[in-house]
């Protein structure tokens, strides 16, 4: 049965407005809510329970869920049903994410809208498989080979793991690419109060179909009835019998991989159609910055409790603010580079040995000075531990 | 309709002719599978705009960029999974994946078993040419013991994947092997495959005369295509002889790959059971979260 998305029935599954969920629970309920109508997972820690959840709702919403042979078939149905026609994710954790890598490539390279979930746990390897990390970061945006942008949410809130997941949705429906939402275990596996938007509030961003005639129809090119970079879609069954394929392409979807002009027109088309909205996609939160000498620029769970060694550091006169990166891909380039000539500091607090320190550093270009406050091990940095930092120690 | 009589028809009718020539040397089997499947397409009369050809990666993964239809072309051994996706998002689409010995049985080992375990309703068109020959010749899961490979160079020492063993255990609805030098009863297989409700494999042992045959005293194309008609037979020929005959009747056959329908049953597949459960819930209406 092809899937419609039905609010009513949503509504009726997903229960009450207000309730108290895990974070992981409330990923499932941002991608029912966005109409997902597949999802095809594996089960790891600390992302089991999407899964498990997707496993309990999906079937009552008329989706489907299917539980897959290992993240590499998971990720592999998903990009499918994609192009079946459905709004589709799965969810996973270090170890399956690096096994996700190949075929993020691929849903980049045929521009297959999807969401993978990313609730992350410490790493190299298996690691600690329950403990909570933000040691993906990087590979979300370089994890997969080739050149291409990375669209990842970083969640702090289980609200957040709602929204972000939903607008996930969006932005893959948008850009026609793959969107992760970089969830950590802290997150994951935190119970919050959650406020499930109404139907009214909900901007659903939906796949712009292939329409023109078909025989006019060219696949792989800027739209051929919007102003955008981003091809109409042409959903398997409705008689555009297109071609797709990892390999590089033309226009129309055949391969052309001993031609270096194809390659690089493609390949900057991918990646230009993210690059050019980059300063439309900024999505962060700013917390005393205005008279901010001091700046905390952070993300996922980490933010938490840096927001509490910030008040700590008010209340003792120390003029200090807070950027956090609800989206960290594509990277607020300018956002960055003005705060760095507004304060004397950035301290980056991350869940590993410093990734996002990285861009910050680039984009501060020297402007100010920047301190890497790193912590690993599956524990969150407390309070105390990062108002050190602003006492210089 | 116009009926189609000769293979330049067939190829009309069904091709990307723009995307000629195709990538396959002189003697491969691929585009006689290619041919088999699209009389089989032809005799059923399937509606082209409602099949959606999946495939990995290697030689007879290339075969849906030449079929004027949708297609995708995905990664190494993954084509199973993705078209698990495609036939979930929309079970009214026939989708059959095109897929080689390296690519299904190799580094696909794992989606292969599982969409037959389900019993997906896909029907697998495996190429088998013992060889990975997109990559020049390096030995391949179904390679015959003593098989030399640029990777076997002293000959093959590994036991031979046997794919339709395989299926047939994990309860794939249909399984068929044949040798494509003779068209008959392979079109027929691939028309019942294709109509099966469920998983169903087809595979073809198809001569590769550059990347196999070669490097195998079998370089000559006559002599390769020559080769299957004298090392398989028929699972009925195979059991009686083994049953019935004497000593050295048996010790003749008993290396010969088997050819023919191993399997043609009715179980019910993935899609069949989430239907009646996703039924059986909206019947019970309940919420999805516990008070």
């Amino acid at each position: 049965m092809k899937y419609t998305r039905d609010p009513e029935l949503i509504r009726k599954v997903l229960g009450k407005k207000v309730q108290f969920i895990l974070g992981d629970m409330a990923c499932v309920y941002g991608g029912i809510l966005a109409g997902c109508s597949f999802f095809g997972g594996y089960p790891i820690t600390p992302a089991s329970e999407v899964a498990e959840g997707m496993a309990r709702m999906l079937p009552r919403v008329k989706g489907t869920y299917m539980q897959m042979e290992d993240e590499i078939g998971s990720i592999a149905a998903v990009i499918g049903a994609a192009w079946g026609g459905a709004k589709s994710m799965t969810a996973t954790s270090g170890p399956g994410f690096s096994l996700m890598m190949e075929n993020y490539g691929y849903a980049v390279m045929t521009e297959t809208p999807c969401v993978i979930v990313n609730v992350q746990r410490t790493g190299p390897s298996t690691g600690q498989p329950t403990l909570g990390a933000q040691g993906d970061m990087m590979q979300a945006k370089w994890g997969t080979h080739g050149d291409f942008e990375a669209i990842a949410f970083a969640p702090s809130t289980v609200q957040e793991c709602i929204d972000f997941t939903l607008e996930a949705f969006n932005l893959a429906e948008k850009y026609r690419t793959p969107v992760c939402v970089m969830a950590d275990g802290e997150i994951g596996h935190l119970r919050e109060r959650v406020i499930i938007p109404d139907e009214k509030d909900l901007k659903l961003i939906e796949r712009a179909p292939a329409t023109i005639d078909k025989k006019k129809f060219i696949p792989f090119t800027n739209s051929q009835t919007r102003k955008s970079k981003v091809p109409d879609f042409p959903t398997f069954g409705t008689g555009y019998r297109t071609y797709v394929t990892g390999l590089t392409h033309n226009e129309k979807g055949f391969p052309a991989t001993d031609k270096q002009k194809d390659h690089e027109k493609l390949v900057k088309r991918i990646t230009s159609k993210i690059s050019d909205d980059a300063d439309k996609l900024v999505m962060v939160e700013e917390i005393n910055l205005d008279d901010a000498e001091i700046a905390f620029v952070t993300y996922g769970a980490t933010a938490r409790p840096a927001e509490s060694a910030m008040e700590m550091g008010r209340k003792k006169g120390i003029k200090i603010g807070l950027l956090r990166l609800k989206l960290a891909w594509p990277f607020p380039e300018k956002v960055i580079h003005k705060l760095a000539k507004e304060v004397d500091k950035i301290i980056v607090p991350e869940m590993n040995l410093g990734q996002i320190v990285h861009p910050v550093r680039e984009y501060v270009n020297g402007e100010c000075e920047v301190v890497s406050a790193p912590k690993i091990g599956g524990e969150m940095h407390l309070p105390n531990e990062l108002f050190k930092y602003l006492e210089g120690k | 309709m116009v009926e189609i009589k000769t293979a330049e028809e067939l190829n009309k009718k069904y091709l990307r002719e723009g995307m000629w020539p195709t990538i396959f040397c002189n003697g491969c089997g691929i585009g006689v599978v290619l041919e088999y499947t699209l009389w089989a397409i032809e005799e059923l009369g399937w509606d082209m705009d409602k099949v959606v050809f999946a495939s990995g990666i290697g030689c007879s993964s290339r075969l849906p960029g030449y079929i004027n239809a949708d297609g995708l072309h995905t990664t190494h051994g993954r084509a199973i999974a993705f078209a698990t996706g495609i036939k979930a998002a929309n079970p009214d689409l026939n989708v059959v994946i095109f897929t080689g010995d390296g690519d299904c049985s190799g580094i696909g080992g794992n989606h292969f078993i599982h969409a037959a375990r389900r019993n997906i309703d896909l029907t697998v068109i495996m190429v088998n040419n013992f060889v990975y020959g997109m990559t020049g010749g390096q030995s391949s899961p179904t390679a015959p013991i003593g098989s030399v490979a640029t990777t076997a160079p002293y000959g093959n020492i590994e036991h031979p994947f046997d794919i339709c063993g395989i299926a047939k255990a994990l309860g794939a609805n249909y399984v068929a092997r044949w040798p494509v030098s003779h068209p008959y009863q392979p079109i027929k297989s691939v028309k019942e495959g294709l109509q099966k409700k469920g998983f169903s494999l087809l595979e073809f042992l198809a001569p590769c005369p550059t990347a196999y045959g070669r490097r195998n005293k079998l370089g000559d194309i006559k002599k390769l295509w020559k080769w299957y008609d004298d090392n398989t037979i028929l699972i009925e020929d195979y059991e009686k002889t083994m049953n019935y005959g004497n000593e050295k009747e048996k010790e003749e056959i008993k290396n010969k790959i088997q050819i023919g329908v191993f399997q043609d049953i009715e179980k019910s597949g993935f899609f069949e059971e989430y239907e009646k459960l996703m039924m059986m819930l909206q019947e019970k209406k309940t919420t999805g979260e516990k008070k």
